[in-house]
């Protein structure tokens, strides 16, 4: 009961507080794939499975056991952004592609631009223990139907070399700040925009920003102004995971944001290297596996979600990724393969943590309050060549 | 040796002798029959598609979706003349593309002289094969090795410092790329001026030397100018290799180190504007269209 | 001939460029062995666990098997439609044959993403799935180019003469061109088959927009660099390759240029 009240309030805190995932401006459309019945069960594996994932997503250690006993073959493509994912998904996957590790700023514009079909909940077993928020988060249920199942979240967070940083820096001003140069990486995507955003949130509350994906002009460019400052201060921007723990374990970078899985990576490999999230709170994501209208092998494709739901599962990739499960009972698993990860990653007491982490969304015209002023996302990749020169 | 052509006629010759009767009568029948597979691959496919994205150039996309609208515009095209960052990573390629074209000229001309004219034909071949077996090893693990070289505690810093000198610091910036680039392209300059430089035959060296002129003169009047078409050639490659290429600045270029390349690639494999990309593929299109005008006045063609 | 100075000169250059050429290519045969994935210098251990894993990862094998296909067709396609191409415009003495040159060397000339969304727009406009045939037909239509050069280039140099000659003597079409032409050419025809397989084999912006979910080995090592988990197995596949391959690479330099046999006489 008890469990029940505290995700009860976090579901009313997410709502409320209206960063995190509603579908702004778009309530009076229609999915184009939302009349697709998905599967009554699931049959026998049809021996391939093609995947589009984040970096971490299909590692080895649970790919392995997975294609053993299912035959299902898995062939996985990483994508280093959202973007991508959508790019490599149109046209319903293309009949080449099965599911996506979508991110909330993805989501929208598969399911509305028809390239992801709606999931059966029902063949999830594990769907039962799913933490309330996330068995139908508004970044991929719409109007009761589920077009993919959640799969973990996370937030971005600040990492920094110890031996430079002897102190956790408290805030995110330190990658903005000049006695940094030269020293500072940051993500190589637009939606880095809405970081910078975030700190001003705080840093100039005149700005009145309350959403860092819901801009005005005024609130835009002053973003982008700071971003253009920072440039200066820029080694690289880092395309994917594996970049930066490269230059962080070579001493190009020594702090910016990143994902907790480079921390991990980072540690494993020695590098002296910590994160944090500073004062001002973080971005962050919530990962969907979504099925492609096209999928040419949805068996398997089933056969795989109801695998990577399960909590032994949900905890050896949250372990791996440093990200936080969504299945209520891969706490226990994670306290079994390292004591104190339940708690570090907020795995059991969602409510409040979620509430400190601005979902990654895509940026459109419509606000919250239903004015059509802000920023849609277009002009923030256009934006973002500016910034990068 | 010259034969004189004499058309005898011919002999019978079995069921071949109507074809070969006709082909020899109208030698442009055969030319033309043997040109039409390879001519209808490239006009059905490859310019067939070529045209489709420049059509493409002038559409747009909903922003949303993504999806492209077919809606005729010059959108564009104007974004690209009216925004300045455009015009920095335009020139930023082509100067780049320039410079790097401009440095394996220079690399690759004592080395092709030297396997053309000085080198025993055992060392010819053993020299033409060490250049050709990088093209083997991937492009992409070779520019990856270079990360290697040149990052903060790569090879290049650490040889310095260990002979005492300042670390050079070149990792993910300009000048990397443009080392980088100089080396991966590097084979595709030497290949064509080896080539050029094979082909100056000894007896205008000998002649020209008979008439008194020192070597550096017949350096300068005979074998380079008779060795251009295939520098020319090369460096057909090298610009527009480096023209076209988002890899190298991805992995080893900086910030401040974008090109047309990859602003194309990100709004074609990330943003999905492919109307806003073909828009910018055009530029390098037409440069290289210039390009190749030049090249092909200098007898580029024939040397390549 | 050039003094000795000048002779030295050339020699300390040609090894200096050796240097540059190959020190990239010692350092992946070195990190072959990298304990760590993640490469930084200097190498923090040496171990030999990545060649049994990348011998055991189904995913490069497949990479690789994918790969030789696509090299061989592309190949097979270019050397038909590239030859045909070369006697063609051999043959023609009207003004289309510049153009038509000018056509040939464009997949070669403009930059591999334009020739990746072009295709890749083209097969989405008409429906085609991308598949191993789309990733042949973008590879084709480069190695076409690299044929066609090295054809013409040869069928230039061979004199008239001896076709006509042969001709004088009663042999018919097919007769001249099996016993006179073909034996001329077919070192440049050998020559260009292999250049347009190297250039299939690495190629990998043209690839990234052809290819739906099948990865040839540039497409896995790319997916590998970004992933960054197994980077030391990238590097053995390349050391293997390299190894595989300089037998033929030797060969055809012998054939290409390295014998001199296209040395030109003296002027007649």
């Amino acid at each position: 009961m008890k469990f029940g009240a505290v995700v009860a309030v976090a579901v009313l805190l997410a709502t409320a507080c209206g960063s995190t995932n509603t579908t702004t401006g778009t309530k009076h459309r229609v999915p184009p794939t939302a009349n697709m019945k998905p599967l009554d069960k699931v049959g026998a594996g049809e021996g391939a499975l093609n995947l589009i994932a984040w970096e971490g997503y299909v590692d080895d250690s649970w790919k392995k056991p997975f294609q053993d006993a299912t035959g299902c073959q898995v062939h996985a493509q990483y994508a280093g952004s959202s973007d991508e994912m959508v790019s490599l998904m149109q046209n319903g996957g293309g009949g080449q592609w099965d599911m996506v590790s979508a991110s909330g700023d993805a989501d929208l514009r598969l399911i509305y631009g028809g390239d992801v079909k709606p999931m059966n909940d029902k063949l999830i077993p594990d769907f039962g223990s799913f933490q309330t928020y996330f068995k139908n988060p508004g970044y991929n249920t719409i109007d009761g139907i589920h077009y993919g199942i959640s799969l973990q979240w996370g937030p971005n967070v600040l990492l920094y070399n110890t031996n430079k940083f002897k102190i956790a820096p408290t805030s995110w001003s330190a990658v903005y700040d000049p006695a940094n140069k030269g020293v500072v990486t940051a993500y190589d995507y637009p939606i880095t925009i809405a970081d910078a955003a975030l700190y001003l949130s705080k840093s100039q509350p005149s700005l009145g920003i309350k959403d860092p994906y819901e801009l005005t002009k005024k609130q835009f460019d002053a973003t982008v102004a700071l971003l253009m400052t920072q440039r200066q201060l820029i080694k690289k921007y880092w395309p994917s995971a594996s970049e930066e723990i490269s230059m962080f374990q070579n001493g190009d970078a020594f702090i910016g944001a990143a994902w907790p899985y480079q921390t991990i990576q980072l540690k494993a490999a020695g590098a002296p290297v910590a994160d944090t999230i500073p004062s001002e709170g973080a971005t962050g994501w919530g990962d969907t596996w979504m099925l492609a209208t096209k999928a040419p092998h949805p068996n398997c494709a089933y056969l795989w979600t109801q695998y990577v739901s399960t909590p032994k599962i949900q905890a050896e990739q949250a372990l791996f990724f440093g990200e936080t499960p969504v299945n209520s009972k891969a706490c226990a698993e994670m306290e079994a393969q390292s004591a104190g990860s339940c708690a570090q990653y907020h795995a059991n007491e969602p409510g409040t943590y979620i509430d400190t982490i601005h979902f990654w969304k895509t940026p459109e015209t419509t606000c919250a309050d239903g004015s059509e002023n802000c920023i849609p996302y277009d002009q923030w990749v256009s934006a973002w060549t500016t910034i990068k020169g | 040796m010259a034969v004189e052509a004499v058309r005898r006629p011919r002999p019978k010759g079995g069921g071949a002798v109507p074809f070969a009767a006709l082909f020899w009568r109208l030698p442009w029948l055969r030319s033309l029959l043997l040109l039409t597979p390879p001519l209808a691959w490239f006009v059905v496919i490859y310019f067939a598609s070529l045209v489709l994205l420049l059509i493409t150039a002038f559409w747009t996309t909903d922003p949303f979706t993504t999806q492209v609208v077919q809606v005729w515009n010059t959108n564009n095209f104007e974004r690209i003349v009216n925004e300045p960052v455009y015009r920095d990573i335009v020139g930023r390629t082509v100067l780049l593309a320039a410079l790097v074209t401009l440095t394996d000229a220079v690399l690759a001309f004592p080395f092709a002289y030297y396997m053309a004219r000085v080198a025993s034909r055992r060392v010819q071949t053993l020299l033409f094969a060490a250049v050709l077996l990088p093209l083997w090893a991937s492009y992409l693990a070779r520019v990856y090795a270079w990360i290697l070289i040149l990052n903060h505690s790569g090879l290049l810093n650490w040889s310095l410092q260990s002979i005492g000198l300042p670390p050079a610091n070149i990792g993910y910036t300009n000048i990397a790329m443009w080392v980088v680039f100089s080396y991966i392209w590097l084979p595709f300059m030497i290949i064509p001026t080896y080539a050029a430089l094979e082909r100056v035959p000894e007896s205008l060296i000998e002649a020209s030397a008979d008439l008194g002129a020192r070597r550096w003169r017949t350096i300068r009047d005979i074998v380079l100018p008779l060795a251009l078409p295939g520098v020319v050639a090369g460096s057909i490659f090298t610009f527009s290799l480096t023209l076209g290429d988002y890899i190298t600045p991805v992995l080893v270029g900086g910030a401040g180190s974008t090109f047309i390349g990859n602003v194309v690639f990100s709004n074609i494999g990330i943003a999905n504007n492919i109307p806003f990309a073909a828009a910018l593929s055009t530029i390098p299109v037409a440069i290289m269209a210039v390009y190749l005008f030049i090249a092909q006045r200098l007898g580029a063609f024939e040397a390549l | 001939m050039e003094s000795r100075l000048t002779q030295w000169l050339l020699r300390i250059w040609v090894v200096l460029l050796l240097l540059f050429l190959f020190i990239p290519i010692v350092l992946i045969f070195l990190y072959a062995f990298n304990t760590s994935n993640i490469q930084s210098w200097p190498i923090p251990g040496l171990t030999l666990k990545w060649f049994s894993s990348t011998f055991d990862d189904s995913d490069v094998r497949s990479s690789l098997s994918l790969s030789l296909q696509v090299g061989l067709m592309a190949t097979a396609l270019a050397l038909a439609l590239g030859s045909f191409a070369a006697f063609a415009i051999h043959r023609m003495t009207w003004f289309g044959r510049e153009v038509v040159s000018l056509m040939f060397i464009l997949p070669l000339a403009l930059p591999g993403i334009i020739t990746g969304i072009s295709l890749k727009a083209f097969f989405s406009f008409d429906g085609i799935p991308l598949s191993l045939l789309t990733i042949v037909v973008g590879h084709t239509t480069f190695c076409i180019v690299v044929v066609y050069n090295n054809v013409l280039a040869r069928l230039r140099r061979t004199q008239g003469s001896l076709i006509e000659a042969a001709m004088d003597l009663g042999a018919n079409g097919f007769q001249v061109f099996r016993d006179i032409t073909l034996p001329l050419i077919s070192t440049s025809v050998v020559a260009g088959a292999m250049l347009a397989f190297a250039l299939s084999f690495d190629e990998v912006i043209v690839t990234t927009f052809t290819a739906g979910a099948q990865n040839t080995l540039p497409l896995w090592i790319f997916g590998a660099i970004r992933l960054g988990q197994r980077l030391p197995e990238v590097n053995v596949v390349v050391s293997f390759v390299i190894l595989v391959t300089i037998i033929p690479v030797v060969i055809a330099a012998r054939l290409t240029g390295g014998g001199g046999t296209s040395r030109v006489p003296a002027a007649r």
